[in-house]
């Protein structure tokens, strides 16, 4: 039995490692507030959260699987609430009533297997229930196959027999175990043995048998012997409670995995209902195939500076389907850095299937997601603020690969113009050739026009205008970013 | 041509004695490098087998042909698992001697003597089915072939066989019920585990823990597990009675030249497992050419097993390093910088020509050799503050003893002597003693600071350590053939700072 609630073909791995970049993006797009956002408070959600965004799918046919599946939850939000809480119930059992495997005897695994089996078998019977009372309210994919494969293996009959086995495993009459001579001639092959006359007392039917038997009692004050013979018991029931322990677990992990995948889903829920709060648009988006260039939005807006200050902000909509490089200048605090991370946040949201900050979003999806910002100077004093630039941007060339996406926030402007222009330049030439995407806010005027003058048909320049409207609009890069205006207001205000 | 031992290709050369390691293993770090070899092989007792220098060629060449064969890998898989088993069966008996109960202990004299007869007969077919070329090898084969053919060997098998096949027949069904044990036959119930897997079977995804606990076997039985064996031997008296009887007669089946075998061989298998971990990092080993009559020697990209196998357990790189010596050529002067492997480069020539002397393969791509009839070390003890005057004096005693003990196939290594005085008579001195050296024809490496023993004579040759020109703090551990330059390090230093005679001109203006 599998969730198959995050793939349509394998178990969401937890375990599978972030991008080395991870700890930049979540700086530099300010992902901490999206999880916080998504998560309340909640350490697992959290973790869920940041682990699904972080590591995104490449393949638009994933995203439209867990697309589907996030719009039948928020059709049916509290559906899957109570679905989530079947894993929940399970943890809090086993604190509330020392539940588990805490010894390595197999009389106590046995024991702890056996009553987790009992417990588990009580939320099974409410998972079942669920999906008999709303498998027909479900569209996609996803969610039709969880619930039919839940109707299907969780029957009435299959319980019934469950119950059997977990009453006969309380071994009231006793255990028969068959064994042969090994090494030294000590027992082994210890095998545990069904009875041939099931439902007769084993005593009874030792006592009536005809064929010989040997038969030994211990002295009641023989405590080494009752020892020896608790040992005896362990070795004829090991293999089954192994099988009983090992099927615990078993369960156990499939409610583990339960949780795990419907944390992402219920992250997504409780995003939306704050977004819905303040009428934030979202949008499920349009992904294309990562050697595509695609991004055509509109309403696009920056999700955590939305979550920040609690209200509706300005969206921008931006045109730049087959371009392989924006670029963005413009005005001081004329929305550029907000406009990038709007991009980052939407690309990496799109990618792990979650819907998007928009009205519309379509872009191809990337096989990866790097952020090149400036940085505040290195206080480690190890190296200088170029060096330093230089070292990052090394880093992430290391692990770029064709249709990777590039964010640079004024990067390279640690030098003078001309140099920071140039280095820029190479590297920005050297990665289109290489087929990455590249957005690139700068005020380094000689690298955009540079590129501006080449009139590139897979490049588009976005403005960021002097009266601050935070809207780009495109527009050829000027040689001025308008810092004076900045200065005067701030020196008028003073004065 | 009968078979004695796998060491020795004749029972007289073997020396047979519990030895001491010899004095300069210390030195040359060798007691190390036994000390590895042997490790986890304890039991064998094997480093008196490295104590002991082979004096003719033919002696290394047998030993030679006999690592050659190893090389072949499931060769050396065919020895390792008769090893395996020979280890099993002494285990066996081992237990045996601890027990208690009777019908055990006869049990596991049985099980020893089962995996014997197999370890056997396998070495037999496995040699039978190998292409060897050892002298060593093809006369074990033909022994063991003479063995596993004989009458006594096989009535032993078979005899064994049949007794464990009954045995292995007894199956028996316990029924445990509060205190109480009923020992019965066995009526073919179904096994319950498997059913209560299989009914879990649908939940079952990705690897979970395993609960089964491995029960102690080889502990003595309690006596309620005696008592059950004596119920169950109730049952089948005839097998058990076939047990007794097969024990007493058959106490001293194992024998001795194959016991011999099994530790000897693990001399082989101990340094080419050693050799194998050097090799998975890129080092190479191979067979030196040996000669008692010419002393022109070489190896390339040699190495100090010591200090390598230390360097690959931190991960950390190894060097290597080139020398020889042609025509009148006997002296390797080695100078230079401070921690630039002066040292481990003596070592190197110590232990590759002790090691050729074994019949081992020895670090480096290619290899030639001189058989010696000594190795003779000189290294600077400890430092004693105390006491100048007495470590110079001690130094020439210790020296003096040396060139008294060598003739002109010995090995000497020399490394700084005469620390303790000033340098011009630790200069005068060493002149002394380099032309005594040079008069016995003796192959020798000599670790120096003093620059003119270099270029003393054309018997010796001069080797420099290296530095990193830019960087002098950065060691290559590089030792090449170059004349003695005792300015190149302060030269390099210098100029790092910008304190060399060009760069203070410049930098100093007028």
């Amino acid at each position: 039995m599998n969730v198959f609630l995050m793939y349509p073909d394998r178990d969401y791995d937890a375990k599978q490692s972030i991008p080395p970049n991870a700890e930049a993006l979540t700086e530099d797009l300010e992902l901490n507030i999206l999880f916080n956002a998504m998560t309340r408070g909640d350490d697992f959600l959290f973790d869920a959260a940041r682990q699904s965004i972080l590591s995104g799918l490449d393949s638009p046919d994933f995203i439209r699987y867990r697309q589907a599946i996030l719009q039948d939850c928020l059709t049916h939000p509290e559906v899957i609430r109570q679905i989530y809480r079947i894993p929940i119930q399970s943890i809090e059992n086993k604190r509330r009533h020392w539940m588990g495997i805490f010894s390595r005897y197999p009389s106590s695994v046995l024991h702890g297997g056996r009553e987790l089996l009992t417990m588990f078998v009580g939320l099974l019977k409410t998972l079942k229930q669920i999906a008999d009372e709303h498998a027909a309210d479900f569209e996609s994919e996803g969610f039709k196959r969880f619930f039919s494969m839940i109707q299907q293996e969780l029957s009435d009959d299959y319980f019934a027999l469950v119950e059997s086995h977990l009453k006969t495993l309380q071994f009231r009459d006793g255990v028969l175990v068959s064994a042969e001579l090994g090494t030294g001639n000590e027992g082994a092959n210890y095998v545990l043995r069904k009875s041939n006359h099931e439902g007769q007392s084993l005593v009874k039917r030792v006592l009536t048998r005809k064929s010989p038997s040997y038969s030994y009692r211990l002295d009641p004050r023989d405590d080494h012997g009752a020892v020896a013979l608790g040992q005896l018991r362990d070795k004829g029931i090991n293999l089954v409670a192994n099988a009983v322990g090992q099927s615990a677990d078993h369960i156990d992990n499939f409610l583990n995995v339960l949780r795990l995948e419907l944390a992402f889903y219920i992250g997504c829920l409780n995003l939306a209902e704050q977004l819905a709060q303040f009428g934030g648009a979202i949008t499920l988006p349009e992904p294309s195939p990562s050697n595509e260039r695609q991004l055509t939005c509109t309403g696009l807006y920056d999700v955590c500076l939305a979550l920040t200050m609690k209200k509706k902000v300005m969206g921008n909509e931006v045109h730049a389907d087959g371009k392989d490089i924006v670029f963005i200048t413009g005005a001081n605090q004329g929305g550029k850095s907000t406009f990038l991370r709007s991009i980052g946040l939407a690309q990496l949201m799109m990618q792990c299937g979650m819907f998007v900050p928009a009205e519309t979003f379509s872009a191809n999806v990337c096989t990866g997601l790097f952020t090149h910002y400036k940085r505040e100077e290195d206080t480690t004093m190890k190296s200088g603020k170029f060096d330093e630039e230089l070292g990052r941007m090394s880093a992430i060339i290391d692990h770029i690969r064709p249709d990777t996406m590039v964010l640079f926030n004024e990067s390279f402007a640690a030098t003078n113009e001309r140099e920071g222009s140039e280095i820029a330049r190479q590297i920005v030439r050297a990665l289109l050739d290489k087929h990455v995407k590249v957005y690139y806010v700068t005020h380094l005027y000689e690298l955009a026009s540079g590129f501006y003058n080449q009139q590139m048909e897979n490049a588009i320049f976005l403005r960021a205008d002097r009266q601050r409207s935070f809207k780009l609009a495109e527009a050829e890069p000027l040689r001025t970013s308008f810092g004076t205006d900045l200065y005067n207001k701030i020196f008028r205000a003073e004065s | 041509m009968t078979f004695h031992s796998i060491l020795f290709e004749r029972m007289e050369e073997n020396p047979e004695k519990a030895l001491e390691e010899p004095e300069f293993f210390i030195n040359l770090n060798l007691d190390q490098v036994v000390k590895a070899i042997t490790a986890g092989k304890q039991e064998y007792n094997l480093k008196p087998f490295f104590y002991v220098p082979l004096k003719d060629i033919d002696s290394i060449k047998y030993r030679q042909e006999i690592f050659r064969d190893l090389q072949n890998d499931i060769l050396f898989e065919n020895i390792k698992s008769f090893a395996q088993k020979m280890f099993i069966m002494r285990e066996y008996l081992k237990q045996r001697d601890k027990l208690y109960y009777e019908s055990q202990k006869k049990r596991l004299f049985l099980d020893a003597v089962e995996i014997y007869c197999e370890a056997v007969d396998r070495l037999a077919q496995d040699l039978s089915a190998t292409n060897l070329r050892s002298r060593g090898f093809r006369a074990l084969r033909e022994y063991l072939t003479g063995y596993v053919g004989s009458a006594v060997f096989n009535l032993l098998w078979a005899e064994t066989k049949k007794l464990l096949a009954d045995l292995s027949s007894v199956k028996y069904s316990l029924i445990i019920y509060d205190n109480k044990i009923k020992v019965r036959k066995y009526e073919s119930e179904a096994d319950y585990s498997v059913e209560v897997e299989e009914t879990f079977q649908k939940f079952k995804q990705g690897a979970v823990k395993d609960y089964r606990v491995k029960h102690d076997t080889g502990v003595s039985m309690n006596h309620i597990e005696a008592q059950i064996l004596d119920f169950v031997a109730q049952q089948h008296p005839d097998i058990f009675s076939n047990l007794d009887n097969y024990c007493s007669k058959n106490t001293s089946y194992l024998d001795r030249t194959i016991a011999v075998f099994d530790r000897e061989i693990q001399f082989y298998v101990a340094f080419l497992e050693y050799a194998e971990e050097l090799k998975r990092t890129g080092l190479k080993f191979c067979y030196p050419e040996v000669s008692d009559q010419d002393k022109e020697v070489y190896d390339y990209e040699g190495f100090d097993l010591a200090l390598a196998y230390k360097l690959i357990g931190q991960k950390l790189p190894v060097v290597c390093n080139d020398f020889y010596l042609k025509g009148k050529e006997r002296i390797i002067v080695v100078s230079g910088p401070n921690q630039g492997g002066k040292t481990t480069f003596a070592r190197i020539f110590g232990q590759l020509h002790y090691l050729a002397s074994l019949g081992c393969p020895v670090p480096g791509k290619t290899a030639k050799l001189f058989l010696f009839d000594r190795i003779l070390t000189h290294f600077e003890k400890e430092e004693n503050i105390q006491d100048l005057q007495g470590k110079l004096l001690d130094d020439l005693v210790r020296i003096n003893h040396i060139l008294d003990q060598a003739t002109s196939n010995s090995v000497i290594i020399m490394n700084e002597i005469f620390t303790s005085t000033t340098l011009d008579d630790a200069s005068i001195l060493s002149k002394r003693i380099m032309e005594k050296t040079i008069q016995l024809d003796v192959l020798c490496v000599w670790v120096t600071f003093i620059d003119e023993l270099a270029s003393f004579s054309e018997q010796t040759v001069s080797m420099v350590s290296t530095i990193v020109p830019e960087n002098p703090a950065l060691r290559t551990y590089k030792i090449v053939r170059k004349p003695a330059d005792g300015l190149a390090y302060a030269v390099a230093i210098a100029e790092k700072y910008r304190l060399t005679y060009n760069s203070l001109k410049e930098r100093v203006k007028v």
